[in-house]
C-alpha cells in the first residue's frame, strides 16, 4: 500500500518478508525455501503466501514433520552451494532439529578447517501472548545467541525484516532469523529497492539523553513507543535497537549509555542467563564509572506460560512494566526536568 | 558375574577364492589399500599412547574390506560422509596418509587444518564431506547434499551420487529415519550404508533393535535393503556399485548392510571386556586381510616375497605420515579466530579468556 507522493510504501512485517523472499527466489536460482507447511498450505502464518504458485515445489518445498531432518538436509544442501532459506513453525519446535543446528549448522565451517561454508537461514518465529500455553510461547533467542559459528538477528521492524533478511540469505554462514507472531501484522514504511542490512550493528532508532533503553524485536517496538510517551513528560528516552544477537554490537550499547548514565533492558525472554544478563555484563565492564544507578532488567517472569490471559499477560513484560522501572530508576538517581 | 556379550555370526565366510575375471592389479590395488589401512590404524593406536594424538580416536581395524570395498564403488565425482571410524574411508577416498596423520596429531597441515581431529577428516578436494562425531548427526546433511544433487544435475550413469556410512547403532535414531523418509519421497540420490560391526560400543544390535535384520528397515520406505558379507572386498564392491548405479541413473535411494567386525575396542582406549573370548576368537578369525592375502596366494597372483614387500611399502608410507606429521608446525594461538565465519561480520567476537569484553574510550 502507497501513500503515493515520494513517501515510502507501508506494509507489513508479513507482507515485507514474503517480498524479501520473492526478490531472492527470483535474484538467485541457489535460493531454495524449506519447510513444513510452506507450500501449497502457504506457511502457518502466511509467510509465504503465493510463493508455490510462482516458483513451483522444488523452489519451495514442502517438507514431513521432521525438523531434525529437513533442517540437517538444508545444511547438506547449503554445503555443495545451494542457498535454502529454513521455515520452522516456531522456535519451540526447533529444539526438535537443535542438534543439526548447534553440532552442525554452527560446526561445519570451522570445524572442518574453513573448507565448506554452510550458507542457510533459519526463520523461526517466537514470542508469547497468543494463549498458545507453554509448549508453544517461548522466546529461546538464547540458546542460539550462545553459540559460536552462528548468527542470530532479531527484526524488530518491516523494514529490518526486509534488510536483514537480504542479507542474511548472501551470507554464508548459518543464520538464525528471529521473528515473533505479535509482528507479523504490525506495519512500517520499507523503502523500495535493494535494502541490505549490517548483520552485527545495533541501531539507535531514538536518541535520548536521561535514560537507555535496551531491547530486541517485539520489545523495541514496545520501548520504541515508551520513549515517544515519556517525551510528553520531559524524560528523553534513548533506545538501542540490538537487531543482531550473535554478533552482539556491545559498542553500540556501551556509547549510549556512557551519553544517558542510566539503562534498562526490555526482553521477551526469561530473566536468568537472558539476552540482557549478557548486556548487564557487557555494561560493567564497558560503562560502570558512567552508571547513575544500577543496571536494571524487564524481562518475562520464570514460568512455564500459562494458558488463561490475566496469568500470561502477568508473565510477559509490557509498557507499563517498562515506565515503571525507568521511573524507579529515574527517582533513585533523583532526576530532574 | 557379568554376561559377556555374544555376537551373533549369520555371515561372514570372508573372502573365498578370488575370481578369475577380476584383474590381478585391482586386486592388488585392494589388497595395497587394506594393508595401508592397517598399517596406519596401528600406528594410530600406537601414537595415542605416545599422546601424539588426543581426543577420541576409533579405528577402522578389521574393517579393511569393508571400507576399500566401498570406497570402490564411488566415482570421483561422489560424495560420501562418514561416521566418526574415518580414517580409513579419507586414506581409501585418496587423502595422503600424512595429512590424515597430521589432522590426528593437530597440525597445521591435517586436512582439517587440525580443528577437527580423528573425528573429522574432511576434504573437498575428494569429496569426503565429513566424518561426523554425533553418532547419526551426518545423516541429515549427506541426505541434503544428495537434494542440493537434484538441482544441479539430470540422473544418469554419470551423475553425481552421495553415499552415506554409518553404524549399526545409528539405525535407532530419529535422524536415520527422517532420513530416510525424505531421501524415498524426494528420489534422491543416496545410498545409506550400514556398517555392522555387531557392536554399538559395547551393545549387540539384538539387544538395541528391534528388527536386527538392520537392512529390512528400509522396507518402511520403500527402499531396497541388501546385506552383503563386509569381510569379502569383492562382495563389498559389486553390492555397493550396483546400489550407487540405481541412485545415479534412476536417483533410486539405496539401504546396504555391510557385515563386519571390529577387531579391537570401540575406541583406542576401550579394552572391550564386555566380549566374549569366542567373540573375540571369531573376529580374528574372520580378519579381512589373512584372508585376502591368503587368496591372491593361493591365486599365485602373489607370492610370500610380494605380499611382503606389500606390507612394508605400507609400513613406510606411515612412518613417512608419522614424520610428516611430527614435523609439521602446531598451530599459533593468533590464528584462533581465523575460520570463526566465511562471511566476516561486525564486532564478530576475538576476545581470549580474561580480555575485556569492551575497549573503554
Amino acid at each position: 500500500m502507497t501513500r503515493g507522493g515520494d513517501q515510502m510504501p507501508v506494509i507489513t512485517y508479513r507482507q515485507a518478508l514474503n517480498d524479501t523472499l520473492r526478490a531472492e527466489l527470483t535474484r538467485d536460482e541457489s535460493v531454495f525455501l524449506i519447510g513444513e507447511e510452506i507450500g501449497i498450505f502457504e506457511g502457518s502464518y502466511k509467510i509465504t503466501a503465493g510463493l508455490l504458485a510462482e516458483f513451483g515445489p522444488t523452489r519451495v518445498r514442502d517438507t514431513p514433520i521432521s525438523e531434525e531432518g529437513f533442517v540437517g538436509a538444508a545444511i547438506g544442501a547449503a554445503m555443495l552451494g545451494m542457498r535454502p532459506v529454513v521455515e520452522i513453525m516456531t522456535i519451540n519446535f526447533s529444539l526438535i532439529a537443535i542438534d543439526q543446528i548447534v553440532n552442525h549448522a554452527a560446526k561445519i565451517y570451522g570445524m572442518f578447517g574453513g573448507q565448506t561454508a554452510v550458507p542457510m537461514v533459519l526463520r523461526m518465529p517466537g514470542g508469547g501472548g497468543q494463549q498458545l500455553a507453554a509448549t508453544h510461547s517461548q522466546n529461546l533467542e538464547v540458546w542460539y545467541a550462545h553459540v559460536p559459528g552462528l548468527k542470530v538477528v532479531a527484526p524488530a521492524t518491516p523494514a529490518d525484516a526486509k534488510a536483514l533478511l537480504t542479507a542474511a540469505i548472501r551470507d554464508d554462514d548459518p543464520v538464525i532469523f528471529l521473528e515473533n507472531l505479535s509482528l507479523y501484522n504490525t506495519k512500517g514504511e520499507v523503502p523500495e529497492g535493494e535494502q541490505i542490512a549490517e548483520i552485527g550493528k545495533a541501531a539507535v532508532t531514538k536518541e535520548g539523553t536521561d535514560v537507555t533503553v535496551i531491547a530486541y524485536s517485539r520489545a523495541s517496538v514496545i520501548a520504541l513507543e515508551v520513549a515517544r510517551q515519556l517525551e510528553d513528560d520531559g524524560v528523553s528516552v534513548e533506545v538501542v535497537d540490538l537487531r543482531s544477537l550473535r554478533p552482539l554490537d556491545r559498542h553500540t550499547i556501551c556509547a549510549s549509555v556512557r551519553k544517558t548514565s542510566r539503562a534498562v533492558i526490555l526482553e521477551d525472554d526469561w530473566l536468568s542467563y537472558g539476552i540482557g544478563a549478557e548486556i548487564s555484563a557487557t555494561l560493567m565492564e564497558g560503562a560502570f564509572d558512567y552508571l547513575d544507578a544500577p543496571v536494571r532488567r524487564v524481562a518475562a517472569a520464570e514460568v512455564p506460560l500459562p494458558y488463561a490471559k490475566p496469568l500470561e499477560s502477568a508473565a510477559l513484560p509490557d509498557a507499563n512494566d517498562l515506565i515503571k522501572v525507568i521511573r524507579e530508576l529515574l527517582e533513585a538517581t533523583s532526576f530532574t526536568r | 558375574m557379568v554376561e559377556k556379550t555374544e555376537v551373533i555370526m549369520d555371515s561372514g565366510e570372508g573372502t573365498g577364492p578370488v575370481p578369475a575375471k577380476e584383474p590381478a592389479e585391482v586386486l592388488l590395488g585392494y589388497y595395497r589399500d587394506m594393508v595401508l589401512i592397517r598399517s596406519f590404524e596401528l600406528t594410530a593406536a600406537e601414537m595415542y599412547k605416545r599422546a601424539k594424538i588426543g581426543g577420541y580416536c576409533h579405528l577402522n581395524l578389521g574393517e579393511e574390506a569393508t571400507v576399500v570395498g566401498l570406497t570402490a564403488a564411488l566415482h570421483k565425482r561422489d560424495y560420501l560422509f562418514t561416521t566418526y571410524r574415518d580414517h580409513g574411508y579419507a586414506l581409501s577416498r585418496g587423502m595422503a596418509p600424512g595429512q590424515v596423520m597430521a589432522e590426528l596429531f593437530g597440525k597445521t597441515t591435517g586436512v582439517a587444518k587440525g580443528r577437527g581431529g580423528s573425528m573429522h577428516m574432511f576434504d573437498t578436494e575428494t569429496r569426503m564431506l565429513g566424518g561426523y562425531g554425533i553418532v547419526g548427526g551426518q545423516i541429515p546433511p549427506a541426505t541434503g547434499a544428495a537434494l542440493a544433487l537434484t538441482y544441479r544435475g539430470e540422473p544418469g550413469p554419470d551423475a553425481e551420487a552421495v553415499m552415506c556410512q554409518l553404524g549399526d547403532g545409528t539405525t535407532n535414531i530419529g535422524a536415520f529415519h527422517e532420513s530416510l523418509n525424505m531421501a524415498a519421497i524426494w528420489d534422491l540420490p543416496i545410498v545409506y550404508v550400514i556398517v555392522n560391526n555387531r557392536l554399538g560400543m559395547g551393545t549387540t544390535v539384538e539387544a538395541a533393535s528391534g528388527e536386527p535384520e538392520l537392512y529390512r528397515r528400509g522396507a518402511s520406505y520403500r527402499i531396497p535393503g541388501e546385506r552383503v558379507d563386509g569381510n569379502d572386498v569383492l562382495a563389498v564392491r559389486e553390492a555397493a556399485a550396483a546400489a550407487m548405479e540405481r541412485a545415479r541413473a534412476q536417483r533410486q535411494p539405496g539401504l546396504l548392510e555391510v557385515m563386519s567386525y571390529r577387531l579391537k575396542g570401540h575406541s583406542v582406549v576401550d579394552p572391550a571386556r564386555y566380549r566374549s573370548s569366542e567373540d573375540t576368537e571369531r573376529a580374528r578369525e574372520a580378519d579381512p586381510i589373512p584372508a585376502l592375502r591368503g587368496s591372491l596366494l593361493q591365486a599365485g597372483i602373489i607370492d610370500e616375497e610380494h605380499a611382503m614387500e606389500i606390507e612394508r611399502e605400507a609400513d613406510e608410507q606411515v612412518s613417512a605420515a608419522v614424520a610428516f606429521a611430527d614435523s609439521s608446525p602446531d598451530p599459533a594461538p593468533g590464528e584462533l579466530f581465523n575460520y570463526a565465519y566465511a562471511t566476516p561480520v561486525a564486532n564478530a567476537p576475538h576476545t581470549l579468556p580474561g580480555d575485556p569484553v569492551v575497549e573503554m574510550p
